[in-house]
């Protein structure tokens, strides 16, 4: 079964091209497209079932199914369209494959009277596919395909609705932020395939120890390099900014492409070439702060956004922060744990955000009223009309706060013990999980003010509307339902001793893991009371975060969005998130608009080229004709002096 | 057999002629100093076919014959263009220029 591994992605790639010749021929064939759309997606699903299983019992290595030659470019350099099957990509397709299968499934309800629906499907069969072939590449080239690929398609799907320009706007910016970081990984594997000679994931970590050494120059830039892709596809400071515009798109995009699936592959990248990271330990450092600050401002930022999607979107970032905090550690398995385990519960509060938008914008059609639909002001006491959202983005809520035993509390708590025991030898790690704590503090907090805002209280919207919100069918709370159980138990993936598990994903990882973690700084895990004492802390963050941010909501007048008073001081640096946007603005994009049109355009096109070049052959050509024609002035008597004198000068010359 | 002085006659008929075509502006006169020319070069021929045989004195009834049809062809023109334009000064017949 394993060799059938393509399947996974030839499935999605089908259904993409299925669909996309209908939305190009006959786009009302709704029911045709859903029926290809969710059904490849599960077909992919059933095959990652099927490889996962024999993978429990195949050789540690993982199986590497070649395909074709794709690029013999040298003797020592062939690239091999091959897939690696191996126990961390086999983690990375069933969470692709299932919770994409659920998006997909949810997506039929939520996109139904679009116009664009066959559209819609292609673009996210494609993505799919894409994003099988990043976590299945055996080699840097193979991944990048998928690398390139789902940025592609995450900037089709945030600009779907592209006649608004703001949405093709946001669709670009995320394009090129994606092309900065995309940028580093290509000078990675040009430094790799020059220095270790190969780029396949296997070769590449068994080669590198030999070849590069420990914290030298070499293998320090190209974990650098590798590591600015991961910030641009993951969303890191300082390449976040396109992730909270990214939430143009419908919100099923925003769930798979934007939470649960693309942007992990930077953390996912991290850990395939983890043993390169391993032997770069100034990296580390950089990996993990970086994570430990994105963390922090992102769930900062998020505290005051009144728009569902971008707290969302915010919390996002800063989860993703915790990710590259466990991977910068060297935790690999805690940052994958925790890719897996928010992949679960940020899809559900996204999707559950999507019901929650889409009752909104049908009440409000229903009930001819005008509202921003994402607008949490406009919201409240939405629990007694919507109680299948409420409940199920509630669990959603305490998974990603961290409140044991949901999910997110195992992974999260991970990541920080991980942090705090390397803080014992290098105190930089320290500052890391002091700010994640901090930002697990913040993460309860804004989540609790997003429900109590939507949920709680009393509606804000008018009777008129209220009168028409009510829970999604079926088919959008159906998959709403799965993820919740996810949430719940998915912790128990990797239920650590103190629980009463035994790592389980600690120890499917290690055949992949082992050697990055051997190469890595040894980590006294702390035991007993210090360990203790720190999950009391994160559970305490948590509490405190959740009863804090319901309590500060509930009291307050939440004033409708056209009467909100201006906020002043640090509230308003939050909503202005820090500026960053328009710091960029002034710092780049004014800059390089001001050199294309200044000295591009007017300076070289329009003067040098335009005037000088073009302009000034005609200008030449001009004033030769000019000269030509004061010569021929009709007088016969001129012309024969003319002649004369060329005749008399010719027959001196003959003469000599 | 006086070479040089006939040589020296024609220089000075030639350099005549080539002094009228450029200062004359009536065509006729013109046409007449082109014909002095012509004559001119024809005695140079005649004055050499002593020393270099009688090609020159065949080559000069090939100038009379076209020197004839140029003035018929010439003397047309010119008629043509004064009846047109009613001169034929050739200070206003400059309709052809740049």
């Amino acid at each position: 079964m394993t060799e059938l591994v393509w399947l996974a992605v030839l499935l999605p790639l089908v259904g993409a091209l299925c669909n996309g010749w209908i939305a190009a021929t006959r786009p009302h064939q709704k029911q045709l497209v859903s029926v290809i759309g969710v059904g490849v997606l599960v077909g992919a699903f059933v095959v990652s079932v099927l490889v996962a299983f024999e993978t429990a019992h195949a050789p540690d290595a993982g199986t590497k199914v070649q395909l074709w030659q794709w690029m013999p470019v040298t003797e020592r350099l062939t690239i091999d369209l091959a897939f690696l099957v191996d126990r961390l990509s086999v983690v990375m397709l069933l969470v692709i494959t299932g919770v994409g299968s659920l998006i997909h499934i949810f997506s039929v309800g939520y996109m139904r009277a679009d116009p664009g629906y066959a559209r819609y499907f292609s673009y996210l069969n494609l993505f799919v596919a894409f994003m099988l072939v990043l976590v299945l590449g055996a080699s840097l080239p193979v991944s990048f395909i998928g690398w390139e690929g789902v940025g592609l398609c995450s900037y089709l799907l945030i600009g779907f609705w592209f006649d608004d320009t703001a949405n093709a706007d946001a669709g670009k910016k995320a394009f090129l932020a994606n092309r900065i970081g995309d940028f580093g990984v290509l000078v990675a594997m040009f430094l790799l395939w020059w220095l270790v000679g190969t780029l396949d994931f296997v070769e590449l970590s068994a080669r590198a120890p030999a070849v590069l050494a420990v914290g030298g120059t070499a293998v320090t830039t190209i974990t650098l390099l590798i590591f600015l892709g991961c910030t641009g596809k993951s969303a890191q400071i300082p390449l976040h900014v396109w992730l909270p515009d990214a939430m143009a798109g419908p919100t099923p995009v925003s769930a798979l492409i934007h939470a649960a699936t693309m942007v992990t592959a930077g953390v996912f990248l991290v850990v395939r070439t983890g043993v390169l990271f391993s032997l770069a330990p100034a990296t580390q450092v950089v990996v993990a702060v970086t994570g430990a600050l994105t963390a922090f401002l992102a769930a900062s930022i998020a505290l005051r956004q009144n728009d569902i999607k971008k707290v969302l979107a915010y919390s996002t970032v800063s989860q993703l922060g915790y990710m590259f905090i466990g991977v910068g550690t060297g935790a690999y398995t805690a940052g994958i744990f925790h890719l897996v385990t928010h992949a679960f519960f940020k899809a559900l509060l996204f999707l559950g955000a999507g019901s929650v938008i889409h009752a909104m914008h049908h009440a409000a059609h229903a009930g001819h009223g005008h509202l921003d639909a994402q607008d949490l002001r406009n919201m409240g006491g939405l629990r007694r009309t919507m109680p299948w959202t409420f409940v199920l983005m509630g669990l959603a809520t305490l998974a990603i706060s961290g409140v044991p035993p949901f999910a997110g509390f195992f992974s999260k708590d991970e990541i920080l013990t991980a942090a705090f025991a390397r803080g014992a030898s290098d105190p930089v790690y320290l500052l890391c999980w002091a700010l994640g704590l901090a930002a697990a503090l913040m993460t309860a907090f804004y989540m609790a003010r997003l429900m109590a805002m939507a949920f709680l209280g009393r509606f804000r919207g008018g009777d008129a509307i209220e009168a028409h919100v009510h829970d999604a069918p079926w088919v959008m709370t159906g998959p709403l339902v799965v993820l919740g159980v996810l949430s719940v138990v998915g912790g128990g993936l990797n239920l650590p001793s103190f629980a009463g598990g035994s790592h389980l994903l600690t120890h499917w990882l290690e055949p992949v893991t082992a050697q990055a973690i051997a190469l890595g700084a040894p980590v006294e895990h702390p035991h007993g009371v210090t360990e203790y004492l720190l999950i009391g802390g994160a559970v305490l963050a948590a509490l405190g975060g959740l009863i804090a941010g319901v309590g500060w909501t509930v009291r307050r007048v939440i004033p409708r969005p056209a009467d909100a008073p201006a906020s002043r001081g640090f509230a308003r640096l939050l909503e202005a998130k820090y500026y960053i946007d328009e710091l960029y603005h002034h710092v780049i994009v004014a800059p390089v608009l001001w050199i294309s049109r200044r000295v591009l355009w007017q300076g070289v096109d329009q003067f040098l080229v335009d005037r000088i070049a073009v302009g000034g052959t005609a200008r030449v050509a001009q004033g030769l004709g000019w000269v030509g024609s004061r010569l021929q002035n009709g007088q016969v008597t001129f012309y024969v002096a003319i002649f004369v004198v060329g005749a008399i000068l010719i027959l001196r010359t003959l003469a000599r | 057999m006086l070479l040089g002085p006939s040589l020296a006659l024609s220089a000075v008929l030639f350099a005549i002629g080539v002094a009228g075509v450029l200062v004359r502006r009536n065509a006729i006169v013109l046409f007449m100093c082109i014909e002095l020319m012509l004559n001119a070069v024809n005695l140079s021929f005649v004055a050499l076919a002593q020393v270099h045989g009688v090609s020159g004195q065949i080559m000069v009834f090939f100038v009379m014959t076209v020197a004839a049809a140029e003035a018929a062809v010439g003397l047309a023109i010119i008629l043509a263009v004064f009846r047109h334009t009613q001169t034929v000064d050739l200070k206003q017949l400059n309709l052809l220029k740049g």
